[in-house]
């Protein structure tokens, strides 16, 4: 097969993976709607009744979690390197690392409730990726051959899967905080976990992602040191990198030091998740300096 | 006023003192000089693009003056940004040394003792089996660090939480110390050489070059570096560069014998602490300049700046030696194409098809005003123009007060050399403070009681959580379970 071959395959794992989402997505929908009952003119919630959909939602999220790893791993074999390159792959792997933070984080803290948010959040990200971002794949500029490229980007793509997810999380949070103080939940939202729960998963995740992110600064650095002649210069995405780790830096000593808990930790976890958005739309996208290359 | 007075200058001092190394003065701290950082991505920095910052000026100079007096173009070594980080570290060292001590000292000390009510605590259960000693004989075996007293036992673990997070801020400061050195004693410059010619480390061979406040320029390795061979590989669909590739001879101390070596991209040459970049690369135009009895007035290779990613490059030539004197304004493409839009531009990056188009003055070159000249732009001002060309390879054009002729090129490059001593503390600092953090966050800090039940023939087991950390439960669990296992 020739490289050509590799990235069409790659393509159609793509496509097949974002059908496989879909019907995760319609799954998991049909799993919440169809669990409302009324009883007695009262609107109550019987998951038994939909957990074979639920079941189902989560096999195609697994599915889709494999064919997504296949299509990363055929754009490397089609590109000869790591598929690291440009906006497309960081987002189809962003995209695997997300969807691999929800299962990881399914099997051990039981977050089924999360299923239908994380499908629509990877069903935006690919349908951007696929038809916005998408470039042919092609090898790399000479500034971008180095193994630091493997490490300093899976790093930061591993990193970026998690805090999204803890912001997914966050922002759950506070929609059902806001429920809460007016009065209580709606149907829908009766079989998610308690708030302290939330807030507890929420700083477990940031917890677990800011020494990688640490690290995906400091490879980042060691690169730069070996590429640019400085490890540290203030370019935009340096910058940016930066405000992220102090933002999340700051959210752990709010909640572990001064002991923040809830709505003040979930707001703050979501600023710093969104400077980290920030920092890969804008600064790919519109910013200069030196993270621009070769179109996006 | 009269607080202050009636507490003192001195308690007034370390008043502000505990405000400084408050938690939460670090934390606004911190998040602010997240803040700080901003406006140094959204404004262009002098230190990256001075070019940009002269740009913006003149597009915007109203603006351009007052974001200059916030020093909006200088973030990162202004005084309001430097403060904040001053007081940052100031305030994270008047937390971490007190901490430090402290967690020295109780390291060496006891547990503290059980508290009296134990079912405050949690995972608090009383039962009739067991013994202290056999809650002793499992503290020991899980490795906690305990007290036994008369007729109870304290034990806790996880002391290396704290360790790590001291580790970790200690290293962040060890980090700053690194930065500080690097800047104080570092060594920037670039220099662009053709291929053939030889790099001498004196501040002289350099086209730009700075040096830290307390680095004198005596202190450069004597090294040099001669460029033999430069290759530039091209994909040959989109003229994205996929290899350069420089080979220099090295001689260190320069003089000594040569060694030859390879410069890539991402591997530069090593010499102590200080590096050499391969950072850009272009084309010098060969040209020889005659006047009109046919005597050589200028020969030799021109460094020209590219200006696109096909290396569509512009350059001067310079002849001060005739009368009157002469300047060509070049432009070189290394293949050629030319269409009604852009004119004549490169299709390639790559020499397949060279052109040289210049334009050609005469008059006052203005050497000798005593301003400053960049070697890459003619001064035209007092010149005037006598004639456009587009040169082939080896082909002379006669401008009537003398010729030119196209002989070929070289391609140069672009060294950067840095210097930096303090980067190995930043590295050190950096790994020392991922352990610390790996070490603080996924360790669990909990205490563990046993006490033997004042009314009954019993024992109470409670424990606590630093954080409330998952787990604790599950390991009292396994301490009862153990001390079941006594009733058998």
């Amino acid at each position: 097969m020739t490289s050509t071959d590799y990235a069409y395959l790659s393509n159609y794992a793509i496509y097949s993976a974002m059908v496989l989402f879909t019907v995760a997505f319609l799954a998991h929908a049909v799993e919440v709607a169809f669990s409302v009952r009324n009883l007695e003119e009262k609107t109550q919630f019987d998951f038994s009744r939909t957990k074979r959909s639920g079941d189902i939602g989560t096999v195609m999220m697994v599915l889709a979690f494999i064919f997504l790893f296949a299509a990363v791993i055929l754009r490397g074999i089609s590109a000869h390197r790591v598929p690291w390159g440009n906006m497309y792959e960081f987002s189809i792997t962003g995209a695997l690392a997300f969807t691999g933070a929800y299962i990881f984080a399914l099997w051990k803290y039981k977050i089924r409730w999360l299923g239908l948010p994380v499908a629509i959040a990877v069903l935006l990200t690919l349908g951007t990726a696929i038809t916005l971002l998408y470039r042919p794949s092609a090898p790399l500029v000479p500034a971008l051959k180095s193994t630091w490229l493997a490490i300093h980007v899976s790093a930061a793509i591993i990193s970026g899967g998690v805090f999204l997810l803890a912001n997914c999380i966050a922002a759950t949070y506070l929609i059902l905080d806001r429920y809460e103080t007016k009065g209580g939940r709606p149907v829908w939202a009766l079989k998610l976990p308690a708030l302290e729960v939330l807030d507890q998963l929420t700083y477990r995740l940031v917890a677990f992602v800011f020494p990688l992110w640490t690290f995906a600064v400091i490879a980042g650095a060691i690169w730069a040191e070996a590429a640019w002649g400085r490890y540290w210069g203030w370019d935009p995405k340096e910058t940016w990198a930066f405000i992220t780790w102090v933002a999340y830096a700051a959210y752990l000593h709010a909640r572990v030091t001064i002991g923040w808990r809830g709505r003040k930790a979930a707001w703050l976890c979501l600023f710093a998740g969104s400077t980290f958005l920030f920092n890969y739309v804008y600064v790919n996208v519109w910013g200069t300096g030196r993270h621009t290359y070769s179109g996006l | 006023m009269t607080i202050t007075t009636e507490l003192g200058a001195k308690s007034l001092a370390s008043w502000l003192w505990r405000q400084l190394t408050s938690m939460r003065t670090a934390l606004i701290l911190l998040l602010l000089l997240g803040f700080a950082a901003i406006p140094g991505s959204i404004f262009p920095q002098r230190s990256q693009n001075p070019l940009k910052v002269s740009d913006y000026f003149k597009s915007n100079p109203g603006t351009a003056k007052f974001l200059d007096q916030l020093q909006m173009f200088d973030v990162y070594s202004s005084p309001w940004f430097s403060s904040i980080y001053i007081l940052l570290f100031i305030s994270l060292i008047g937390c971490v040394l007190p901490r430090t001590f402290e967690h020295l000292k109780a390291a060496r000390a006891k547990p503290t003792l059980t508290p009296k009510n134990l079912s405050r605590m949690e995972f608090h259960s009383e039962n009739n089996f067991g013994s202290l000693d056999v809650a002793e004989a499992w503290f020991k075996k899980n490795r906690f660090r305990y007290r036994r007293d008369a007729n109870s036992i304290s034990a806790e673990k996880g002391y290396s939480r704290e360790t790590g997070n001291l580790v970790f801020h200690l290293s962040l400061i060890l980090i700053l110390v690194g930065v500080g050195v690097g800047s104080l004693y570092g060594m920037k410059g670039d220099a662009i050489i053709n291929v053939g010619e030889r790099f001498i480390n004196i501040p002289t061979s350099y086209d730009v070059i700075s040096f830290g406040k307390l680095q004198s320029e005596k202190t450069l390795n004597p090294f040099s570096v001669t460029a033999t061979d430069f290759k530039a590989t091209y994909e040959l669909k989109t003229g994205a560069p996929s290899d350069y590739k420089l080979t220099v001879n090295i001689a260190d101390p320069v003089g000594s014998k040569e060694i030859s070596k390879v410069v890539r991209v991402n591997s530069p040459l090593t010499f102590g602490s200080t590096k050499v970049y391969l950072q850009a690369n272009g084309y010098s135009p060969l040209v020889t300049v005659r006047n009109k009895t046919g005597e050589i007035k200028y020969q030799g290779a021109v460094i020209f700046l590219p200006q696109d990613g096909n290396l569509t490059s512009i350059g001067a030539i310079k002849v001060p030696d005739m009368q009157p004197q002469v300047g060509f304004i070049g432009s070189f493409v290394p293949t050629f194409a030319r269409n009604s839009e852009r004119g004549a531009f490169s299709s390639y990056p790559e020499v397949l098809d060279p052109r040289l188009l210049i334009s050609i003055w005469t008059g006052d070159l203005g050497l000798d005003s005593g301003n400053p000249q960049s070697i890459y732009r003619l001064d035209t001002s007092a010149m005037e123009r006598i004639g456009l060309k587009t040169l082939k390879l080896k082909e002379s054009y006669n401008f009537g007060e003398g010729s030119i002729t196209f002989e070929g090129w070289t391609p140069w490059v672009n060294l950067q050399i840095v210097k930096d001593p303090g980067k190995i503390y930043a590295l050190l600092g950096s790994i020392f403070a991922i352990l610390g953090l790996l070490l603080s966050l996924f360790t669990r800090s909990r205490r563990i009681w046993v006490k033997e039940s004042a009314s009954e023939s019993g024992l109470e087991i409670a424990g606590l959580a630093k954080n409330s950390a998952p787990g604790l439960e599950n390991e009292i669990a396994a301490l009862v379970n153990e001390m079941r296992k006594t009733l058998r």
